[in-house]
């Protein structure tokens, strides 16, 4: 399992996506640059550029047709991904720190940052899908603000118009978003910053990583915690394994104190736990600053890792990860 | 102020406070003075006027009319007491304090007490109430852990604020054994079994307590208020507990056996007994050059007050003077004087082979030595004791410090010798090894070149490890140290101890035998780049009951590596009461990289590893001495290989319960999480929630690479 090295950015990554089919892999980083990669053999296909600040979070919608990002310089942008033209811009007064599409691709919600007096917003809009995407609407469909603790990432889940979210002081919550109204939440689903959230293919659950190195498995309907696991790191990213009972969790020392320590002292691996069973399986090395994004390829053939030191690794498993059966014949739902 | 009572919640101090509290009637001014002359009415005024006289005299001004003189109607004479009243209640105390037992004439002594006392006590009830007999609790053994069906170990870890006892056995038989609920501070600075392993103390701002029993109960406290340090006797009778702050008896504190009273003010030390709870004696801290500069921090020695291994004395060095020795448990001190030593530095007990067993040539030992002055040799000296008499005295000449070794048996004394060159530019160490089993004890010098670093004995052995350097790196905090390791044995027919084998060019500071004998580890610790352990065997394939043969013709043939491992950032090494598992832990107090703990075997096989942020503690619980006699124990390790096929039977069993007991969790973890996905599969079905991917998901992407590599281009010009 050589891994494909992809170095296209200049600063830490932020955020990598596969599209639907996984043929494409999009980066994102703080260079301002978005890239999009073929995930069989790392070659670039071509970047996004236009943007003037960090670039934070992306996602692409199911045909591959529209990406949006959103950024430091308070603007989220919609993207031809074909042409590489950016469509249309909104502009906020912070920054805007994650976005995200619906399944039906028809919504986009985006956080933008609590700071110099503006509050934590979360707004949903409306993709106007007709013609070649420049028409769309300035004004958001729904806006508020969510009490309490800032949000840092969120999405949609299969309950119409309900996102579920996770919070600067651990909290996951669930949101209706035409009234703003917080539905549910779990004040004590972890004990640090959530740093990331990623939906199972059916959204019924999803995962979160923290900074207090632990990553959970919650029930999207009622915020039940499934499943827990605890690492000896902060987690900045958590993904799931789609047919295999993996996920993959990465993170690692803060950068600001990795000069402090070793090389060895950083955990800079991504880990691989058995989903069920709560049990570290495996590790794979190779960054060396911390693992700040990771995804899973949809149809769950290889993974990619993106680091704080500026590099993507693509991973394509061997036939023996998809095959072997470390724990017997135990049928495991996905 | 310190208050005792903010002792945490979950201790009550009411039952002491009951038993101790002084009631004390403020509003109370009248005294009834007894034994006072009889008198004719005649006298009343001469008798007034004499005892108000008497009264001033000790203080307490009152005036003759405030005297009141009964009279027995029938003889016409004073009854022989009076009444005197007060203006206030204190008054009338400080009188009773004063007059209590003052003698007016040669037969009359007073007899003062309050009016109220003497009327409870003429009023009690005359009626003998039996008291109930308390119902008869039966505590916890304080040993059950001993009586472990698995004969597992025990160890404490303390990490962040949480202090967990964990059973240690064979793989699957781990077990936490007791843990208090997260919130619950269990000590405030450290933990520490006592010798013998019956006690878990703590640390708490107010003192020490101990715990106990299958449930680990507080057992006793002792109140000592921000105590530091402390130290049990070898017996587990006593402890000694020792704070920076010297005490201070805040007025209005408890008073009885168990607390501080005004004479302790000021001291530092305090010697407790374990039973009871009681303070026997407290003592001032001693410190080195105590007469020095003040502000120049002087060095405390720990234990500061050694016990002997029969718990009989315990003895303190005050440095430079004497040393004194007291007698348990009146602490009184032996044969009413100290010894005078002029310029004592650093004494040792000599330990006892069975635990306490004093006979002739088994008896209490005295090692202590004296630094060179102008024109005497420093000097080591073993005394006997209690007789104080000198065993053996052996003068040394350019030494700059000396460290005293004794064997655990008692069999030898090596005492670590850094010496100087004229110079004093160069160190090396001396090794200078009593035999003090042997007649008139001699003295066997080993000579090396460089500084020994650390010296350890083989516990119940006849040979002891090294750790010497001549790297110009020593002393440099933060450097990695080249070390020479050497292993000497004692020959048996030369009677003395010859070089086993060097091992040149390591890291290793430190040597850790196993408390069984045999098996060593050599370890590097507080290096910040290596951080080694070196796991050896001294007697490898030298069948047990053999062995004493086999050494005669294969001197050091027996050394063998077992096993290397690493620890990264290890701080604390300790082998368990068996000598099988070794733990090594790196602790937040040394520093905050990759606290935690590791348990090995004896081979170096990592057994469990455990990284936990704010990582402390790591000890493992003493075990007694064995109970069995010499012939039993031979009889057990005659029979060895019964027993060891018994255990293998049982071992197997075991494993395959365990691994059927994972399957099954294996199996039941498997069967909730597809109940759970059923059941979300249904919910989701119901909302109708058709998703766009389900189409894409049958598609496979199919790759065709067509790759044109030019290899070589040549041009031919043709004809």
């Amino acid at each position: 399992m050589r891994p494909i090295l992809l170095q296209g950015h200049e600063r830490s990554l932020t955020q990598i996506k596969f599209n639907a089919e996984g043929d494409l892999l999009f980066s994102c980083s703080k260079d301002n640059i978005i890239n999009v990669w073929y995930s069989h053999n790392g070659e670039r296909l071509g970047t996004y550029e236009g943007g003037n600040g960090s670039v934070w979070t992306i996602d692409v919608d199911s045909e591959s047709r529209f990406m949006v990002s959103g950024a430091a310089d308070n603007t989220m942008r919609l993207w031809s991904v074909q042409t590489g033209k950016c469509l249309y811009t909104w502009e906020f007064p912070t920054a805007v720190k994650r976005v995200a599409f619906k399944d039906d691709d028809s919504q986009v919600v985006c956080i933008t940052e609590q700071r110099m007096g503006h509050q934590c917003a979360i707004r949903v809009f409306n993709i106007n899908r007709e013609g070649d995407g420049t028409n769309q609407s300035k004004e958001p469909l729904y806006m508020f603000n969510p009490i309490g603790s800032k949000a840092t990432v969120c999405a949609f889940t299969p309950t119409p118009n309900v996102i579920i979210t996770g919070h600067e002081s651990g909290k996951v919550a669930l949101f209706n978003v035409k009234t703003g109204e917080e539905i549910d939440n779990n004040e004590r689903a972890h004990g640090d910053v959530v740093t990331d959230l990623q939906m199972s293919k059916d959204g019924t659950y999803c995962i979160t990583s923290s900074k207090d190195k632990s990553a959970r498995i919650h029930d999207t309907k009622n915020l039940m915690v499934i499943k827990t696991y605890t690492t000896e790191t902060p987690l900045n990213s958590a993904a799931l394994a789609p047919d295999r009972p993996y996920v993959l969790l990465g993170g690692g020392q803060e950068a600001m104190s990795v000069t402090t320590t070793s090389l060895r002292q950083g955990k800079f691996e991504t880990r691989f736990w058995h989903k069920v069973f709560e049990e570290e399986v495996g590790r794979v090395k190779g960054h060396f600053g911390p693992i700040n994004t990771i995804a899973v390829h949809p149809q769950g053939t290889c993974y990619a890792s993106g680091g704080e030191d500026g590099f993507v690794r693509v991973h394509h498993f061997d036939d023996s990860y998809l095959k072997a059966k470390p724990y017997g014949d135990l049928e495991i739902a996905d | 102020m310190l208050a005792l009572d903010t002792f945490i919640d979950d201790i009550d101090y009411s039952d002491i406070e009951a038993k101790y509290q002084v009631h004390w009637e403020e509003d109370e001014t009248t005294l009834v003075i007894d034994h006072v002359p009889i008198i004719e009415q005649s006298k009343h005024a001469a008798l007034v006027a004499k005892m108000a006289k008497a009264f001033a005299r000790k203080g307490a001004m009152i005036k003759p009319e405030d005297i009141y003189v009964p009279w027995d109607d029938s003889t016409g004479k004073s009854k022989g007491y009076v009444f005197i009243d007060f203006s206030t209640g204190s008054e009338a105390a400080f009188a009773l304090e004063a007059m209590q037992g003052y003698a007016f004439d040669a037969k009359h002594i007073f007899a003062v007490n309050f009016f109220s006392d003497i009327e409870h006590y003429s009023n009690l009830d005359e009626y003998y109430l039996e008291p109930s007999v308390e119902e008869y609790v039966p505590k916890e053994h304080l040993r059950y852990w001993l009586s472990d069906p698995q004969g597992r170990d025990q160890y404490v870890t303390y990490s962040g604020d949480q202090v967990v006892i964990h059973w240690h056995g064979k793989p699957g038989q781990y077990e936490v054994a007791h843990a208090k609920p997260e919130n619950n501070k269990w000590t405030e600075l450290f933990l520490s079994w006592s010798p013998l392993g019956t006690y878990l103390a703590t640390v708490h701002r107010q003192g020490i307590r101990l715990w106990g029993g299958r449930s680990f109960k507080m057992l006793e406290k002792f109140a000592h208020p921000l105590v530091v340090l402390f130290d049990f006797s070898p017996c587990e009778r006593y402890l000694v507990t020792w704070s920076h702050v010297p005490i201070v008896v805040p007025e209005g504190a408890q008073q009885g056996p168990r607390y501080f009273s005004s004479e302790d003010e000021g001291n530092q030390l305090a010697v407790w007994e374990i039973a009871s709870g009681h303070l026997l004696r407290t003592f001032p801290t001693d410190t080195h050059g105590g007469n020095d500069v003040p502000g120049n921090k002087a060095e405390m020695h720990w234990p500061a007050l050694k016990w002997s291994p029969d718990g009989k004395y315990v003895a303190r060095a005050v440095p430079g003077q004497q040393i004194s020795v007291y007698e348990l448990p009146g602490m009184g001190l032996q044969g009413k004087k100290s010894i005078k030593i002029e310029g004592v530095v650093e004494f040792e007990w000599r330990p006892l082979a069975n635990h306490g067993e004093a006979s002739e040539m088994n008896g209490n030992m005295l090692a202590y030595w004296t630094p060179e002055v102008v024109n005497q040799p420093a000097r080591v000296t073993l005394l006997a004791f209690p007789s104080r008499t000198v065993v053996r005295q052996k003068n040394l000449f350019n030494v700059s410090e000396c460290k005293l070794f004794w064997q655990n048996q008692g069999d030898f004394l090596c005492v670590k010798v850094d010496r100087h060159t004229k110079t004093k530019k160069t160190l090396f160490s001396n090794l200078e090894i009593f035999h003090v089993r042997e007649k008139d004890c001699p003295v066997e010098v080993i000579e090396l070149k460089d500084v020994v670093l650390d010296f350890s004995w083989e516990p119940k052995g006849e040979r002891f490890g090294v750790v010497s350097s001549n790297d110009p790196n020593l002393g440099n905090s933060g450097a990695t140290v080249k070390t020479d390791i050497g292993f000497y044995q004692l020959h048996k027919a030369k009677e003395e101890f010859r070089l086993l084998c060097t091992l040149p060019e390591q890291t290793s500071n430190v040597i850790r035998w196993s408390p069984q004998g045999r098996f060593v580890v050599l370890a590097t610790v507080g290096s910040p780049s290596k951080s080694e352990l070196q796991f050896w065997d001294l007697d490898f394939k030298v069948d047990d009951l053999a062995r004493k043969e086999a050494r005669k013709d294969e001197w050091g043939a027996g050394l063998q590596r077992l096993g290397t491992a690493d620890h990264y950032g290890v701080t604390d090494l300790e082998w368990d009461p068996s000598g099988r598992y070794l733990a090594s832990s790196a602790s937040a107090w040394k520093h905050t990289l990759e606290n935690g703990y590791a348990i090995w075997d004896f081979r170096g096989q990592e057994v469990t590893k455990h990284l936990q942020d704010g990582f402390k503690q790591f000890i493992w619980r003493p075990r007694p001495p064995t109970i069995l006699s010499k012939e039993q124990r031979r009889i057990i390790r005659k029979n060895l290989r019964e027993y060891s096929r018994q255990f293998d039977e049982e071992d197997a069993a075991q494993d395959s319960t365990a691994s059927a007991e994972l399957v099954a969790r294996y199996r039941r973890l498997v069967d909730e999480w597809n109940t759970w996905r059923a059941g979300c599969n249904a919910d989701t079905s119901v909302t109708q929630h058709v998703t766009k991917k389900s189409e894409v998901e049958e598609c496979k992407e199919e790759v065709e690479i067509w790759v044109e590599e030019l290899i070589d281009e040549r041009e031919e010009v043709l004809e």
